[in-house]
Order: C-alpha cells, then structure tokens, then sequence
C-alpha cells in the first residue's frame, strides 16, 4: 500500500513518522525546503519538497499508483483541492483530508472526498463526554446522511418534563430512540413519560439540532 | 443583478466598479480591509471583510440572492473553493474563478466550473503582439 500525506506541519510530521514505522510505503509532500531537509534527516528519502496541489508534484509522487492521498495542511482550500486533484487527475481511489473549520465538512463530502477528518469536532465531542454537566452531547454523527445522534439530560427545568412522547412534539426528521432512567433502558412508545433525570438517546438531522436542543432544555 | 466577488485586487476592485456603475448590486468581500482602498469614492456597493470560503461570510456578502459570483483572490486554491461553495452549495446561476494554474484550470474546468486563466490568457496575447507588428 502506497500512501502520499501532503502538508508536513504537526500532523503530517507525525502521521509519516507513524506510517512509515507501521511499515507503510509513504512519501510527505511539504512545500518548505528547510522542513524538508530536517525530515529528510530524520525518517530518510521518504520526504519530497513541492506544492501538493500541482500536478507536477503528484505526478513526480508517483500519485497514479498511490492508494491513498492524505491533504493535512492547515488551509483547508488547499486540502479540498489537493484531494480533488489527485481524484481527477490521477484517479487516486481514496482521499482523505484535513477539515480545520466544521462546516467545510459536509461540503468536502459533497465535492467527492472520500473521508474527513476533523480536529475541532474531534476535541468538541471528547469535551462533551468528559464534562459531566453538559446537557447535551453529540454521541455520533453519521456520515452520508447528515445524520446524529444526541444524548440529551431531562432536568426539573425541561419544558417536556411531565410529558408523554405523543404529547410533544418533535422537531422534523427527529425520534427519540431510547431513554436511560438509572440502570433502566426504555425503548419509547407514545405512551412514555419523560421525567426528570432521564438521558434521552435521539437521533436527528444536522437542521434540526437547535429545535431538539430548545424542545427538551429549558 | 445582483453579483458577489471574492478579492479586492485589481481585477476584483475593477469588476466591481464597473458593475456597480453600470446599476447593480455588488457585494466585494476581502480579508484585509485596507484592499477597499481599490474601490473609487463613489463605490455604492457593499464591502464585507471576512475569508471568501467562510459560508457564513459569504452569505453576510449577500450570496443567497447573488445572479452571479466572480473569485478572484490571489490564491488559486481559494478560488477554486470559493467557486465550488457558490455553485455546490448556494446555487449561484453564474460562478467564474480565476485559476493562475493552467493545469488546475483546465482540471476545474471539466469539473464543470467556469474558469479564466490569465497565465494562458496572457502568453498568447503577448505573443500575439509578435505576429502584430
């Protein structure tokens, strides 16, 4: 398996460093010359100064028989177009890029890159896990779909509190999957009542987060 | 019509001089707010200082309502991105990027984006000068 990380800053430096001791064909692209010449130093002939995003560079990458492409620089137009380059133009199979700010997320996934890999959401939702009062907390997103799903604390304060599910109202494209009470887990039917201190498992659509957020806390 | 463009340089300032003066409406978004200076004093329309691939900027700009979207930073990748939100994303009817690349142009222009590149444009005027005289 060949595998080109363009963009030797933190990530890609330590991604090669990993790749290549997992035994990994892997080639960085990096555009400084002096980064090149200390990584040169450091992991071998592995490293090659250029621009990822032109042509010339992949092409003298050898992209036309990697497997992989991996875009972590920390601009994320050049990620997208890196990617898309070594899509078109090499038909690179799999391409996986670097997403510094959440919302291109959803955008790179429409252009055609095949994975994304997202810094920011990855330190958000450890955040969520770990700090015990968070009233709502992102449990998965699911990828193709725009699909999550949320686990969401009912306090005393919750306008649904008291209420049966056939009795609220869910915002579109939203159901409420589970709901923990203690040790208990309720598979939901309308007839549920929805008390203080559950954990409410829902599934729902990106669109709909803010309205499933403003319906169950107060 | 209403028009976004992305990059106050020379060509971005000067679009949208021009269609401002001849009645539209134009939104010229830059990241550096000293690039307005491009603009002449009596520029009508409106100047949004943000990054050009930030959706939430380009819809400050207007984007949502835009006829047609001009990139024309100075980075080629940016361009290409911001082209890409335009048309992917906000359905804008008209999307142009200028691409310095010509292979990067020709690649985005398959893609189905409209595209100048001035690289080419340029070469084949200035050697055209040759044949001229």
């Amino acid at each position: 398996m060949y595998l080109i990380v363009v963009g030797g800053g933190k990530v890609g430096y330590y991604l090669t460093k990993t790749l290549v001791h997992e035994g990994y064909e892997v080639l960085l692209i990096e555009k400084s010359t002096r980064k090149c010449d200390i990584y040169t130093e450091r992991f071998g002939a592995v490293v090659m100064n250029g621009d990822g995003a032109e042509a010339s560079t992949l092409a003298a990458a050898g992209a036309a028989r990697a497997d992989v492409v991996i875009a972590v620089t920390g601009d994320d137009e050049d990620n997208l177009v890196i990617c898309q380059m070594a899509k078109h133009r090499f038909h690179v199979a799999r391409t996986i890029a670097r997403v510094n700010n959440p919302k291109n997320e959803e955008l790179f996934r429409r252009l055609g890159i095949d994975v994304t890999v997202n810094p920011t959401n990855v330190i958000l939702s450890l955040i969520e896990q770990q700090i015990p009062d968070r009233h709502f907390v992102h449990l998965l997103a699911l990828k193709h779909a725009e699909l999550e799903v949320v686990e969401v604390s009912v306090d005393n304060d919750s306008p649904v509190r008291g209420r049966t599910l056939e009795d609220i109202r869910m915002p579109p494209e939203t159901s409420m999957i589970a709901v923990i009470r203690g040790s208990e887990v309720i598979v939901p039917t309308g007839q549920t009542t929805i008390e203080a201190g559950d954990e409410v498992i829902a599934i729902t659509r990106a669109q709909s987060e803010l309205a499933l957020r403003q319906l169950l806390i107060r | 019509m209403n028009v976004v463009i992305v990059g106050c340089g020379r060509v971005g300032a000067r679009v949208a001089t021009i269609l401002d003066q001849g009645g539209h409406r134009v939104s010229i978004v830059d990241t550096d707010s000293s690039a307005f200076r491009r603009l002449p004093q009596d520029f009508g329309g409106n100047a949004v200082i943000g990054i050009g691939i930030d959706e939430d900027v380009l819809k400050s700009a207007g984007i949502e309502d835009a006829d047609a979207f001009f990139s024309v930073t100075n980075g080629d990748n940016t361009n290409i991105m911001a082209a890409q939100l335009a048309q992917k994303v906000f359905e804008v009817k008209h999307v142009c990027a200028r691409i310095y690349d010509p292979v990067r142009e020709e690649t985005y222009r398959r893609m189905g984006i409209v595209t100048v590149c001035p690289t080419t444009t340029i070469a084949s005027l200035m050697l055209s000068t040759l044949t001229d005289s």
